[in-house]
Formats: C-alpha cells, sequence, structure tokens
C-alpha cells in the first residue's frame, strides 16, 4: 500500500470532521452513516463490474428489495389484513406457480410448432384468469383495512436485525432469477435488461400496497438501537451526557447516530475482510482471469457463465443488505425515492471514482462521492451566493441561479464521472 | 353494428394512440441505432438529448409566444424545432469532441464508451432540470382536436366516438416526412451512402477515402435532429417531463434491439412493435369486449391484462425475448 | 520512374521488428509479386508501404515523394489503392454502391469510371443492383478489386487475393490482375501461390523471417534452383 491510500482515506474523514465543525455534528454524523451504506453499495457493484465486468443497471432494484425486507421483517403484522386477504392470497400464489409449472411442463413437452404456442398460451390465459380472480378481490380486502394507518398486510414483527440478511437473500434470489435470464448477453445489453429489470421491481414497490404501501409509505419501523427519548429519560444517560458537557438532547441523537455508524461500520469491515480475502483467493484470480479474457479462461476449462451468475448474485445481495441498512437507518419504507439516477448511477460513479477492481478504491469512492453528493448543494449555494450578490435579491438572474443550485448534483456526478474516465481511468485507488 | 362499434372504440383507445406512440419511439430508436451504427457502443444519453431537445424547443415557443408569432391551428413547437435541432446538435457537436473523440483516438473498447454516456447523461439530464426545472410542462398551443369525439358520433350517428387528436395527426405526418427524407439521405446520396459504408466496414471506408471524423459529425446532427423531433412530438402528445424522458431509454431501446440494432427499417418497426404491445396490454378492454362478446360472456372485471403502472414490463418483456432468441434482432442486424 | 519504392523498411506491431530492412520497389505497369513462408512478413511488408504499419526505420517514396509519415487515407488520394485479404467489400451495400464509395474522392467522372470497371467485370454488371453479400467467392473478389480501381490508383496493392478460391478463380484474378497491369497501372501483390504468382510477375520478391531473400524477375526466380527447392515445392 502506497502512502497516498491511507493519505485519501484520511482527507475524506477530515471532509466529514469540517461539516461537524463547520454545520453540525449531527450533520456530520448523518453523512457519515450514507457514506458507509454507500461503500457497501460500492462493494457490492465493485464485485461486479471491477471483478467480474458485469454491467449491472439494477442496483435500485435490489436496494429496494432490501428496503421492502425491512418492512415484512419488522413491522408488526396487521392481523385483520392477513384474516381478508391471507388465505385468497395464498391460493392466487397457488394457482401462479402451478400455471407457471404447467406453462414450463408444456413447453418442454410438446414440439415446437403452432401446437406448442397455441397451448402455452393457452394455459398462461387461463392461468391468468384464476390468478386474478383470486388475487384481485385479496389486494382489495386488504387494502381497505384501515387505509390511512394499515391498508397492508404488515411484517412479521421481528426484529429489525434479521431484515439485514433477509435483503441479502432476497436480493440474491432476485438477483438468481434475472441472471439465468439475462447473463450472457453482450456488456450493454445486459446493462439495458438489468436497467429495465429494476424500473419494474420499483414499479412494483410503488404499486403493490398491499405488500408495501406503496407512495403512502411505511413509517415508524423499529430500530436496532435505542430511541433519543429513553436515553433522555435515563438519568445514567443524562448524567453521563452532563459529565461530557453536552445537553442531554444533542447527546441523545449523536448517540443514536453513533450507534448507526458502529453497527454500519462493522458490516462495512466485514465485508470489506471477505471480499479482501474472495479476491486474494485463487477465486478472485480466476474471476480476474474471466473479466481479462473470457474466450481464453473457457477456453481452459473454467464455467464462465456459472462463475459470472456467482459473483452477481453475490454482489446483488450485498445492495439488497445495504437497502435493508438504509431503510433500518431511515426508519421508514419510501418507494418514492427510489431513483435509478440516484442510487444506481451513483454507485457507478463511486466505484469509477475509486477505482474498479479494487476494494479500498470502492469504499473510498463510496465515501468521497457520497459526501459531494449531498455537500454540491452547499458548496454550490455558497459559490452561487458569491457569484450572484452584487446582482442584487430582487434580480430574477440570482434568484434562478440560486433555485437551481438544488439541481447541481447530477450534472456534477456527471462531469466527475467524465473527468474520471478521461484523466484517471483507473480511478483513485487503481487496482494492483 | 356492434363489431364495428368494438373496432371504433379499439381504434380511439389502441390503434390511433399507439400510432402516435409507436412513431415517437421510431424516432428515437432510428437515433440509438444510428449512433450505435456508426460508433458501435449504446448510447445511455439518448433519452436525455431528447429531453434537451425539446427544452429548447419550449424556450424557443415561449419566446415565440411573447413575441405572438404562431402558426394557429399548429402548435408553436412545429416552428421552433428547428432552432431546437441546431442547438441539440451543437451540443451533441460539442460532446463529442470533448468526451467520445478522446476515447475514439485511444481506440477504447465499448464499455467505455456506455460508461462516458453514463457520465453525458447525467450531465444532461441535470442541465435540463437546472434550465427548466423538474416539473411538467405543457406546451402544446393550437387547435386540441382535428376531429372530436362528439363530431365524429355527430357525423356518423354512431354511439362511439373516435377522436385524433392534433398531436397525433402531426407525429404522424411529421415522422413520415422525417423517415423519408432519412431513408433518402442514407440510400440516395452521396454522403448518405458513406455512412451505410462507414457503419459497414470502417477499415474499407478508410481505404476509399471516406473520412470518419466527418461520417462522425453528420452521425450527431442526425441523431439530434431525430431526437429533437421525437422528444418535440411525445412532449406535445402528452407532456414533458425530463424523467420521463430519462425513461422513455427504455422502450426505445427495446425498439432499437428488437428491429436489431444498426437496421434504421428495424428500428421502425420495434417503435411500432413495443408501442402497439404496450398500449394493448395495459389497456382495457371491457368496452371492446362487451361489443363482441355475446351478453353472458362479457366480462366483469376491465379486461385490462396489466396496470400502466407496469407499462415498462412490457418493453422489457420484449427485450428480453428478443435478445435471448435471436440477439441480431428480428430484421437482423447488418454484421456479425 | 519507380511507382512506389520501399527502402531499408524495419518495424512491427508494438513487440518485436516483423520485418527488418526490407525493400520492395515497383516500376511504371509492373506487376511485382512478394512470396516467402508462412509468417516472413509479407503481409506486413505491404502495410507498411501502404502506411498501416508504423515504421521505425526506413522510407518509403510514391513517385519519387517521401510519404513516410503519411497517413493510409492520405495515400489513397495520391493514387494508392489497397486490397485487403478479407473483409474487403461493404456486404450491406449494393455492388454500384460499393463502386460509388471506391469514387468518394473523385469529383467528376464517376459513371464513366464505373462503366470502365463493368467492361473490365461484366458479372457485376449483371448483378449491380445486388448486395455485395449476395456474390460467389470469385464475384467478391472481383468486386473488390474494382473497388480499389475506382479510386483511380497509379498503384493497386493486393493482399493474398486468391486465398481461398479455387484453381478456376485463381487463374482468372490472374487474368484480371494482367489486365490491369497492361492498363498502366503498378501492381504489388503477396501471394501463397508462389509460382502462378511469379509466372506473371516481372519482378519477384522472396521474403524470410522479414527480410529479402532472393529477388529478381519472375522467370529468374522461377529458373533459380535454391528458390525452386525451398519455396516452390521443388
Amino acid at each position: 500500500m502506497k502512502i497516498r491510500d491511507p493519505a485519501m482515506f484520511i482527507f475524506a474523514a477530515a471532509l466529514i470532521a469540517a461539516v461537524g465543525f463547520v454545520q453540525s455534528w449531527n450533520v456530520a454524523l448523518s453523512i457519515l452513516n450514507m457514506c458507509l451504506v454507500s461503500a457497501i453499495v460500492a462493494l457490492g457493484v465493485n464485485l461486479q463490474w471491477g471483478y467480474a465486468g458485469l454491467f449491472n443497471f439494477g442496483i435500485v432494484g435490489f436496494v429496494a428489495i432490501g428496503g421492502v425486507a425491512t418492512v415484512l421483517v419488522s413491522a408488526p403484522p396487521v392481523q385483520d389484513a392477513w384474516q381478508v386477504g391471507g388465505g385468497r392470497l395464498a391460493v392466487a400464489a397457488a394457482i401462479g406457480l402451478a400455471t407457471l409449472a404447467l406453462a414450463s411442463a408444456a413447453f418442454l413437452k410438446i414440439r415446437p410448432g403452432r401446437k406448442r404456442m397455441l397451448s402455452v398460451a393457452a394455459i398462461l390465459a387461463v392461468g391468468l384468469f384464476a390468478y386474478r380472480s383470486f388475487f384481485d378481490p385479496a389486494v382489495e380486502a386488504i387494502e381497505s383495512i384501515e387505509p390511512a394507518r394499515f391498508g397492508y398486510l404488515g411484517g412479521f414483527g421481528l426484529p429489525v436485525l434479521l431484515a439485514w440478511p433477509l435483503g441479502a437473500l432476497l436480493a440474491a434470489g432476485a438477483a438468481y432469477l434475472i441472471g439465468k435470464v439475462a447473463l450472457g448477453l453482450r456488456t450493454d445489453y445486459l446493462a439495458i435488461a438489468t436497467l429495465s429489470i429494476a424500473e419494474i421491481i420499483i414499479a412494483i414497490v410503488k404499486n403493490e400496497e398491499w405488500l408495501t404501501r406503496g407512495v403512502k409509505n411505511v413509517i415508524g419501523l423499529p430500530r436496532p438501537v435505542p430511541y433519543e427519548i429513553d436515553l433522555q429519560n435515563s438519568e445514567k444517560f443524562v448524567s453521563a451526557a452532563q459529565s461530557v458537557g453536552i445537553d442531554a438532547v444533542s447527546a441523545s441523537s449523536l448517540f443514536v447516530k453513533l450507534a448507526y455508524s458502529g453497527l454500519f461500520a462493522a458490516v462495512l469491515a466485514i465485508l470489506y475482510c471477505m471480499s479482501q480475502l474472495a479476491i486474494n483467493a485463487p477465486w478472485g484470480r480466476m474471476m480476474r482471469a474471466i473479466r481479462d479474457n473470457e474466450v481464453a479462461a473457457a477456453a481452459i476449462g473454467k464455467d464462465v457463465s456459472g462463475r459470472h451468475l456467482q459473483v452477481f448474485v453475490v454482489g446483488s445481495a450485498i445492495c439488497g443488505l445495504a437497502g435493508a441498512m438504509m431503510t433500518t437507518l431511515e426508519g421508514q419504507l419510501t418507494p418514492g425515492q427510489y431513483n435509478p439516477l440516484r442510487f444506481t448511477f451513483l454507485a457507478w460513479v463511486m466505484v469509477i471514482v475509486g477505482g474498479a477492481g479494487s476494494n479500498r478504491g470502492a469504499i473510498l469512492g463510496g465515501i468521497l462521492v457520497w459526501f459531494f453528493w449531498i455537500e454540491v448543494e452547499h458548496i454550490g449555494a455558497i459559490i452561487a451566493d458569491n457569484l450572484t450578490f452584487w446582482l442584487g435579491d430582487e434580480s430574477p438572474l440570482r434568484q434562478h441561479v440560486m433555485d437551481s443550485v438544488a439541481y447541481m448534483r447530477l450534472p456534477t456526478m456527471g462531469l466527475i464521472l467524465l473527468l474520471m474516465l478521461r484523466f484517471y481511468p483507473r480511478g483513485l485507488i487503481p487496482e494492483k | 353494428m356492434d363489431f364495428l362499434h368494438a373496432l371504433i372504440v379499439f381504434c380511439n383507445f389502441v390503434a390511433v394512440p399507439a400510432l402516435a406512440y409507436g412513431s415517437q419511439l421510431a424516432l428515437g430508436a432510428l437515433g440509438v441505432t444510428i449512433v450505435f451504427g456508426i460508433l458501435r457502443f449504446s448510447n445511455f444519453a439518448h433519452g436525455d438529448t431528447m429531453a434537451f431537445g425539446t427544452m429548447v424547443a419550449i424556450l424557443a415557443t415561449w419566446w415565440l409566444q411573447s413575441q405572438g408569432i404562431g402558426i394557429h391551428p399548429l402548435p408553436t413547437a412545429l416552428l421552433a424545432l428547428p432552432i431546437a435541432i441546431a442547438a441539440t446538435a451543437a451540443l451533441l457537436l460539442a460532446t463529442d469532441r470533448l468526451v467520445y473523440r478522446f476515447f475514439r483516438s485511444k481506440r477504447s473498447p465499448p464499455v467505455i464508451f456506455v460508461a462516458a454516456s453514463i457520465g453525458v447523461m447525467m450531465l444532461f439530464h441535470g442541465l435540463v432540470r437546472l434550465i427548466i426545472g423538474p416539473w411538467n410542462q405543457r406546451f402544446s398551443d393550437g387547435e386540441r382536436f382535428i376531429v372530436s369525439a362528439r363530431e365524429f358520433k355527430t357525423a356518423t350517428g354512431l354511439n362511439e366516438g373516435l377522436a385524433i387528436k392534433t398531436s397525433q395527426a402531426i407525429t404522424a405526418v411529421v415522422a413520415v416526412a422525417i423517415v423519408a427524407v432519412l431513408f433518402w439521405f442514407l440510400n440516395r446520396t452521396k454522403t448518405g451512402k458513406s455512412m451505410r459504408a462507414y457503419s459497414d466496414n470502417p477499415d474499407l471506408a478508410l481505404l476509399s477515402g471516406i473520412k470518419p471524423e466527418r461520417v462522425v459529425a453528420i452521425c450527431w446532427v442526425l441523431t439530434a435532429a431525430l431526437a429533437t423531433v421525437a422528444g418535440v412530438l411525445y412532449g406535445l402528445d402528452k407532456s414533458f417531463k425530463p424523467f420521463t424522458y430519462f425513461q422513455l431509454l427504455l422502450p426505445i431501446f427495446a425498439a432499437a434491439i428488437v428491429g436489431g440494432l444498426g437496421n434504421p427499417v428495424g428500428a421502425i418497426a420495434g417503435g411500432f412493435l413495443v408501442a402497439f404491445s404496450e398500449i394493448s396490454v395495459t389497456y382495457a378492454f371491457k368496452k371492446v369486449l362487451g361489443y363482441v362478446l355475446p351478453e353472458y360472456l362479457a366480462p366483469d372485471g376491465l379486461a385490462q391484462l396489466l396496470s400502466t403502472d407496469y407499462k415498462l414490463a412490457v418493453s422489457f418483456t420484449i427485450l428480453v425475448i428478443t435478445l435471448l432468441i435471436r440477439p441480431t434482432g428480428l430484421l437482423g442486424a447488418p454484421r456479425q | 520512374m519507380k511507382v512506389i519504392s520501399g527502402r531499408q523498411m524495419t518495424g512491427g506491431y508494438g513487440g518485436g521488428d516483423i520485418i527488418s530492412r526490407c525493400e520492395i520497389e515497383a516500376g511504371d505497369n509492373q506487376i511485382v509479386v512478394i512470396v516467402g513462408p508462412n509468417g516472413a512478413g509479407k503481409s506486413t511488408a505491404m502495410k507498411a508501404l501502404f502506411g498501416m504499419l508504423k515504421l521505425r526505420e526506413g522510407t518509403v517514396r510514391f513517385r519519387e515523394e517521401d510519404i513516410t509519415d503519411l497517413e493510409p487515407q492520405d495515400r489513397v488520394a495520391l493514387g494508392m489503392a489497397f486490397v485487403p485479404q478479407t473483409r474487403n467489400v461493404f456486404e450491406t451495400l449494393s455492388i454500384e454502391e460499393n463502386l460509388e464509395m471506391g469514387a468518394f474522392l473523385r469529383k467528376e467522372g464517376v459513371k464513366a469510371a464505373i462503366d470502365k470497371v463493368y467492361d473490365l467485370f461484366p458479372a457485376l454488371l449483371e448483378k449491380r443492383l445486388q448486395r455485395a453479400s449476395a456474390l460467389s467467392g470469385g464475384q467478391r473478389q472481383q468486386l473488390a478489386i474494382a473497388r480499389a480501381l475506382m479510386t483511380n490508383p497509379r498503384l493497386l496493392m493486393l493482399d493474398e487475393p486468391t486465398a481461398g478460391t479455387s484453381p478456376v478463380v485463381m487463374n482468372d484474378i490472374f487474368r484480371h490482375i494482367r489486365k490491369i497491369a497492361s492498363s498502366g497501372i503498378a501492381i504489388v501483390l503477396v501471394e501463397q501461390n508462389a509460382r502462378l504468382a511469379l509466372e506473371i510477375a516481372d519482378m519477384g520478391y522472396v521474403l524470410v523471417e522479414g527480410k529479402n531473400r532472393y529477388s529478381g524477375t519472375g522467370a529468374d526466380l522461377l529458373a533459380n534452383a535454391d528458390v525452386r527447392k525451398s519455396f516452390l515445392g521443388g
């Protein structure tokens, strides 16, 4: 490791500390927590792109799956909803699975031709009709249960930390299905296929209210860390805060954020160690061999598509885990926020800034890019203010410029991506 | 009579909208396919190029309106088209100069171009939001309908109406004109033929004295024109919103790929295929079926296969089926 | 006057030198044939003449003018034409469009030039509106040569034009090459079929490991016992 690498991490830490001194430590810790989550997403993307050369443009979809997992695990179950709709939903699911099984059996059994096409189509049509006749009324019934508060099935009321592995697992499952279909496509086709699959996943999360409450959001998810109000009521905490010289209210909020930071840092550390081990093991060397020359690797008997599927599943699982962590941090599921520009493409910028193929690079990229993603607005506002103050507050141009600062993030990130590709194509911490 | 009614309902809600939407997708897909044919990469910035062109057209429309210039009953935006195309062409040429040309000179692999086009996409998307904001804009003025449902009913004495919006008619006319000019250019002019030659075999094109940088420049100008026209037509027909235009990328790619990337005829066919599939899968056929089926068979529900929330799933399905069964597209790519 | 003369040409693609101190020359109306065993650098030597290989040392002159640093496309404008061994026609374009593209740099006289090429290759005239991908192997080579002729060259270079063709087609191609040479165009040809090629050659070069081993008129080389034994199979 060169001296440059740790220096850059110290620089990143200094940036966050600077926010602590200039703005507030509350803001600094919020940024830090999201930086850690971003670093985890970047690790997952780096696994796929950096080590295997796979274009996954569906990151936002896996992040959203992680978010849904958090609701499924930790939200309290809505008993009434289960009662009115649970049975019919189960029947609908059974019909759906049976239809698919029957259709694929027909597809395999009957010889290609018009007869096969017609019978598969007929099975699917009848199956869809039967499925909808159970599914639609079930959904209607569930969504009519106290729509203002519930209107969905709820979760299992389990400890929220369980959602993290489950989020990873669900994302892995989805990635397996997607990978089975879409891997093996040429790079840019895979990108387009995963981009659209993510849009479909987002559409499901936004619209299937019986499952996620859709854009009505699920709020008040339980936390893995104490609540501020409980801390403020605890004499022990209050006296401890006073002894450090901070008032109890801000101390409680800092404590909660620090607790999240600790959890996230632990997860990041574990994932980093695992990625490093994997990459330095024969497995990692094989992945790089496949990335650098697929044809040659296949020629010497490497199972290219199998390895690709594996790394696609693992990388997506990490994104799912990060999604679950993010929803846990926010304490609510807000499907409206899942935007490919913010998640998928930002994660790409992180990996390219950090250095594709380098785990440390991915972490650094995740931290730096998230930091600037948040702070560009502040920095931009200061710059815009200084550039236009002479126009006077009444000037429409000044007003427009000041309003536009809110939209500075995307072009800045695009610019950073282009500059990196051109001048530092190997990233800040290049692969060895 | 019932059958006629069913047909009119079908035309009104499926066929006519799909023809308009299909033309818009076809123009978009032509842009994607031309960039792929010449530069050999999938341009993820195309949706936002459309957004940029449309934005300029909207700004120009506002200015023209403020000057009292218009072509009533046609929308003012048509008058603004040349300005918008010129601005978009300038933007794309500058982008090529500053971004893509460097990677061409280094003979970078296609993935680098795709990654660069992502950067360009974010830049354009941000630029558009910066200038005009992320909100919905309606900029269609002029007559709304050529034939309204009510006029149709009184004229024919039928129970169902067939409405044709001005924007739909304009879309059809402009799309046909643009495609005709494009094909005339590609098949009849020396420059157009040299572009096809370059797309077919760049090395041999070089040996024939065809200048690659010139071909690339013309390619971007064509792309700017196609993207701007597609974007303005879509915006006139529906409305303009930057994020919607970004999302249009998916049906447009589906159309270009299903027709065979690099194949202009395929892009047009693909555009209509995607549009018809999307609209008919998400349309509630209750009324149509109510007319054609005997009463006891008439559906209780909406007879809608898929909610419109999932219309992207249609493009996706078409895309994946094409890629799995025939990756070169239905009409076959010219190469490989 | 020499149409083309490559002197002391030395260079390769990044790695080591593939050709070293290689010399090739062709005069007006001459057919020059480069032969040699596989991997001798025959095609590389010709590409060096055409500027598709950056020379480390040596010079290339075209009609006395030093063109060592010129890009291939600029050499086309000067009057050099090149027919690659593979992918040498625009498959998705019609025959006539292929010819038009060959004449891309010509300002006038395109129609007459096309007619002249059809006179030389009547088979192409019959199929002028069909796609090039519809042509047979032999006709494809004809079209490739015809496209190159459309650039109005003083020098035509062909990279193994008979590779993978039947003996009938091979003879046909050599017949056309002679016809083209007799119309005043110098020809440089890389060939596997050394014996047939040397029979029509005014000048022949035998390359081995990127160096000139023998050179002389076609007849001389055919008569040379060493050349016969080593390269012509006795």
